[in-house]
């Protein structure tokens, strides 16, 4: 039995904001199925008393004094955008018909 | 080919200072290689000529002034992999989503380097944003290996890897998630070094893996790694995950090392990097490295780390997760490429459309496998239990260096594959990263150098060293005895080796 459907593939597709065509979803199905299962393996050897660990090296936060620092002018910051207008950056409409 | 271009970035330091060569003649020879085999290796995105001869002239006024050096590395080129930011070049990470992006700002690395002299002659190709281990997911087409063109570079910085090899460059910058700046090194014969994660400044290099991501050094011999090492590394207030700690003094450890006396180190040998998928021709190859390490008077221990075998798994499910959410900031609003706003689509719709055509299949691949490992009833059993493998596998490393002071392992269990063997077969791409991963989940440093040209195919063969964090200079001394020792042992340097490339003018 498959570790991850078809379906589940779609839907985790639509989670992540990609809108694959069919064919892709053909492929990725079966390549995310082996991969997933193999991946798995984690699961052998984590046992309850082994605590996680996120980072490789122990962080603690870091705070830095508040004081104005350069930033990027406008500008700049508008300089990569796909599209822009009175110095902001302009988007395609945020709410659907419905909402 | 201008013999500026065979010599190491120490040579060519030297002859700057001394006058014997200005920093533009290096760079125009240089740029002059590219031109001539970079159509054939296509290890560059982009060529700064203007402005790496800009800075080249600055170091020749500094020069002629009289001035001391910005650095033991003022006037050498180098080679910038597409994922670090630099202004007045476009950065794209080897993906169509990036086309055409200029930065507005540069990494502290680039600024670092600039600052010490330093010429950035252009950005190299890449796996799209540093996921592959072939540089065949690059959006823009794959770098091919000196060694053998129909060969992959390795990746993701097979850019940087080829660039050394085909001699365009004395040095290059890497970054290392899981082993993007040593597995190319290793396929290339040439060296690469992963720092002690936080040991060189992230700031401005566009993130995949963020508690993995580590930029590191690329160059032909250990001593230039060490020269760019120290240049790149350091604490940085703008990255929250820098070490607040002075760079390791590696430049010291490699001289210490070139004596070639090793008597009082313990290597230790993982049992667990060894058998199933290890080609013979490889496994040749690191035994006898060993034994080299041996005459040296280091002595071999064997250790074993039970836990290793389940690294690959838990990077697969860590980098992943990372990255689903790190390139969630891909969202056709702030920069990269739009597609599909008519004027009717939802910003939701041309968010997923732009995703789906700005975005390469493995990328997608990791994207929605981080997504699923992270959701709701497969995150305990998933990234949950990765991340106690990580603790395990941390474990592992405390035990192994209770009984050794370094480790070391072939580097990647084969050399240079053909293009297009593993395109089709992600697991196959993934075993690629076998040996490289345990030091990256455990933010250990790492280095590969060239061992002995395998006896089956005749390809580069890389052996890694690894340390305890920070302990960098420990690995920097064992791989420049090595590499001395090697050297001499084989009648040069193995890189002297690589095919004349045909020209292409």
């Amino acid at each position: 039995m498959p570790t991850i459907s078809r379906d589940e593939v779609a839907h985790l597709a639509r989670l992540a904001r990609l809108a694959v065509t069919e064919q892709e979803l053909d492929k990725f199905a079966g390549q995310l199925d082996i991969i997933l299962q193999s991946v798995a393996q984690v699961t052998e050897v984590a046992a309850d008393d082994v605590p996680p660990t996120s980072h490789a090296v122990p962080l603690t936060n870091v705070f830095r004094d508040d004081v104005v620092r350069p930033g990027l002018t406008q500008q700049q910051a508008l300089s990569g955008a796909p599209a822009a207008e009175d110095g902001r950056f302009r988007v395609p409409r945020i709410l659907g018909e419905e909402q | 080919m201008s013999e500026l271009t065979r010599l190491t970035a120490a040579e060519l330091a030297a002859k700057i200072q001394a006058k014997e060569v200005s920093a533009v003649e290096v760079a125009q020879a240089h740029l002059d290689r590219i031109a001539d085999v970079d159509p054939a290796v296509h290890a560059f995105l982009h060529v700064s000529a203007e402005s790496a001869l800009a800075q080249a002239r600055a170091v020749d006024e500094d020069v002629a002034a009289g001035n001391q050096p910005a650095s033991p590395l003022a006037g050498v080129p180098l080679a910038l992999k597409d994922v670090v930011t630099m202004q007045g070049a476009p950065t794209t990470c080897g993906s169509k989503m990036l086309e055409g992006w200029h930065p507005p700002y540069d990494a502290t690395i680039t600024t670092k380097m600039l600052e010490a002299g330093i010429v950035i002659l252009g950005k190299t190709n890449m796996d799209e944003f540093a996921m592959g281990s072939s540089t065949e997911n690059s959006a823009y087409g794959p770098t091919r290996n000196p060694w053998d063109l129909d060969r992959i570079p390795g990746g993701s910085g097979g850019g940087s890897s080829a660039a050394l090899a085909a001699f365009e460059a004395p040095l290059a910058i890497g970054t290392d998630t899981g082993g993007s700046i040593r597995q190319p090194g290793a396929v290339t014969g040439t060296v690469g070094v992963k720092p002690t994660y936080g040991g060189v400044s992230r700031y401005g290099l566009v993130a995949f893996s963020s508690s993995l991501d580590q930029a590191g050094p690329c160059a032909r011999t250990v001593m230039d790694a060490a020269l760019l090492h120290e240049v790149i590394g350091g604490h940085d207030p703008l990255d929250a995950t820098s070490i607040d700690e002075p760079v390791p003094a590696v430049v010291q450890a490699v001289r210490e090392g070139s004596i070639g006396d090793l008597r009082g180190l313990k290597i230790g040998v993982v049992k667990e990097f060894s058998g199933d998928g290890y080609e013979p021709g490889v496994m040749v190859s690191f035994n006898e490295a060993v034994e080299r390490l041996r005459s040296l008077g280091a002595e071999i221990v064997e250790v074993s780390c039970p836990h290793f075998k389940y690294a690959l798994s838990a990077y697969y499910l860590i980098a992943p997760s990372e990255c689903s959410s790190n390139l969630a900031r891909f969202d056709a609003m702030r920069y990269g490429i739009r597609v599909g706003d008519n004027g009717e689509r939802s910003a939701e719709e041309v968010m997923s459309l732009t995703r789906d055509a700005g975005f390469g299949p493995e990328v997608k691949r990791r994207i929605m496998i981080g997504t699923y490992a992270l959701s709701s009833g497969y995150y305990d059993a998933y990234y949950g239990s990765a991340q106690k493998v990580r603790t395990l596998i941390k474990r592992d490393f405390e035990a192994a260096y209770e009984k050794a002071d370094v480790l070391v392992s072939p580097t990647t269990p084969t050399t240079a594959f053909p293009l297009g063997e593993r395109t089709d077969n992600p697991m196959a791409m993934y075993l690629a990263d076998l040996c490289t991963i345990p030091a990256s989940l455990a933010g250990h440093p790492a280095m590969s150098v060239p061992s002995r040209l395998s006896g089956v195919d005749g390809l580069p063969v890389g052996l890694q060293i690894m340390a305890p964090a920070l302990q960098e200079t420990r690995m920097y001394r064992v791989a420049a005895a090595y590499e001395v020792a090697r050297n001499e042992a084989d009648g040069g340097p193995l890189i002297n080796r690589v095919p004349e490339l045909e020209v292409a003018r």
